[in-house]
């Protein structure tokens, strides 16, 4: 069992998400910042897909009733285990009454918790993932009670290949959406030579960004939307869909973020810079 | 013998759209239903999201495009008339009295038309359900009578209760959950029609029809403690695939 003391800015508790509800309208959440999750329960040892605690910028304080292993990757948010400063990606073990907790934000915007076991939040529609209305809430609360699920063998290999450069990179890997063949030169010339930062509005279901590329016209009927897809709204207002998103929109999709820029986008904040690379692709379709 | 022409586009390294002509129809619509089950049939470890004109197929894993599009292909010309759509229609009940009907009083005053008239248009014909999204288990509605489109309120809501029934524009629909909401509201459903409870949490499917009735605020209450208690069953019918 862990109890929290303090939630942090906005904590949740995250798996691989609720994949095969999307025609009924149901987003498929799970981790942002999936290289991070995955890596995370590599490193504490639980299986692919376990459970794990996305931290947003301020981390919360935690007590672990029961001893226990853990892991953080991630973002870099100066944990600490009482007064012992700890590091990303290496396997710890808690004594029952020890606090976890958060300090300055360094570098990255999420950072992943994974405990040995998971977490044992309800299975809701095949995930533990959190998103409101589908479970009670979205976000940890002041006096949470989280429960830890059985330890398995383990799964991880303890080392892994994760290089945490992507933590600052700006390149976002990115192929044409749908819709990116309507744009004009000039806008598609934008696409691929602006510059582009991360506006106020950033959450688990969307990042706009604040620079906008020319107005255009064009219409849509409503059509399937995925984490990644980058709308873009009459006046020219760019809106990258994450993984709360809604599961259609009526904008026109005018590129489509890889798996892992999707991650990488993860861990940018409001004036982060970022640029699109166009993936170089057979273009038979 | 398909009657038309799709395109197949590769959407991001996991999906796979095909659209349909870019028009609101019921013979599109028709089409799209039969090609997602045939689709469904070979394709069940895929997400199908169907909307208006398009299917799109989501992977979990990034997958080759080519290939899964040349048998998309083959797969199309299995659809005809004789696959069954199993399409339904859904009979709702909407109780249209005071307190739910916050804003009838001045959609009557707008159109011209009475409360009853209003009441009478809106539950005369089923309605298709053309798309599913923007909220769990909210549904794009189509053939709302023009009599009473009437523009969004200038000022949405922060909070429209769960089940309210309104109109925006020429759309008509059902708040899933109570949220913010632009929509004038003339109603509201004592059923749930999406429940995360249930698995699955939604029963409409896009292609399906509405048919909203009449209900009194008795009957609301009623309703509400059967829907609460899990023994409300909705009124179905299987929508007759020739008369499409």
């Amino acid at each position: 069992m862990i109890k929290v003391y303090n939630p942090g800015l906005f904590t949740t508790i995250q798996d691989k998400g609720r994949f095969g509800l999307r025609d009924k309208g149901v987003p498929i959440s799970g981790a942002m910042d999936e290289k991070a999750a995955d890596h995370a329960n590599a490193i504490a040892g639980n299986s692919v897909g376990a459970a794990v605690m996305e931290i947003t910028m301020t981390g919360p304080v935690l007590e672990f009733e029961e001893g226990c292993e853990f892991a953080i990757s991630g973002a870099l948010l100066s944990p600490q285990l009482d007064d012992q400063p700890l590091q990303n990606n290496i396997r710890y073990k808690a004594q029952p009454g020890q606090r976890l907790k958060f300090g300055r934000l360094k570098k990255g915007f999420r950072a992943y918790l994974a405990i040995k076991g998971g977490f044992d939040t309800p299975l809701v529609l095949g995930s533990r993932s959190w998103y409101y209305p589908i479970t009670p809430g979205d976000h940890l609360r002041k006096g949470d009670v989280l429960e830890v699920g059985d330890s398995e063998p383990d799964h991880g290999s303890k080392t892994s290949s994760y290089a945490e450069s992507y933590l600052s990179g700006e390149i976002l890997a990115v192929d044409p959406g749908p819709e990116y063949k309507l744009l004009s030169d000039l806008q598609k010339e934008q696409l691929h030579k602006g510059i582009f930062r991360v506006a106020h509005e950033n959450n688990r279901m969307a990042y706009q960004l604040k620079e906008k590329i020319y107005a255009h016209d064009l219409s849509i009927l409503t059509s399937a939307t995925q984490p990644g897809t980058v709308q873009c709204t009459p006046e020219g207002k760019l809106i990258i869909l994450m993984k709360d998103g809604q599961t259609t929109g009526g904008y026109p999709r005018i590129l489509q973020l890889t798996p892992e820029a999707i991650a990488r986008l993860s861990q940018k904040k409001e004036g982060d810079t970022v640029i699109f690379r166009f993936q170089l692709k057979k273009a038979a379709y | 013998m398909n009657a038309f022409d799709l395109e197949y586009r590769s959407f991001g390294q996991m999906a796979i759209l095909i659209e349909w002509p870019p028009t609101i129809s019921e013979l599109i619509l028709e089409d799209m239903i039969r090609f997602r089950l045939i689709i469904s049939e070979h394709y069940s470890h895929y997400e199908i999201v169907p909307a208006y004109n398009s299917l799109t197929l989501i992977s979990r894993y990034p997958i080759e495009h080519s290939t899964v599009i040349d048998h998309l292909k083959s797969l199309y010309g299995k659809v005809t008339q004789r696959v069954a759509a199993k399409r339904k229609i859904w009979n709702i009940p909407v109780c249209y009295d005071p307190p739910f009907c916050m804003d009838l009083e001045a959609l009557s005053a707008s159109v011209g038309l009475s409360k009853q008239e209003i009441i009478y248009l809106h539950t005369a014909r089923p309605y298709t359900v053309y798309a599913i999204g923007f909220l769990p288990g909210f549904m794009y509605l189509g053939g709302l009578d023009e009599r009473i489109h009437f523009p969004r309120r200038e000022k949405p809501r922060l909070k429209v209760p769960r089940g309210s029934v309104g109109i925006g524009g020429q759309q008509t629909g059902i708040y899933p959950q109570e949220s913010p909401g632009g929509w004038n509201i003339i109603g509201n459903s004592p059923i749930k029609v999406f429940n995360a409870l249930n698995d699955p949490p939604c029963g409409i499917s896009v292609g399906d029809q509405i048919r909203f009735y009449a209900i009194n605020k008795d009957m609301h209450e009623l309703f509400t403690i059967q829907v609460d208690a899990g023994v409300f069953q909705i009124k179905t019918l299987e929508l007759d695939d020739q008369s499409v």
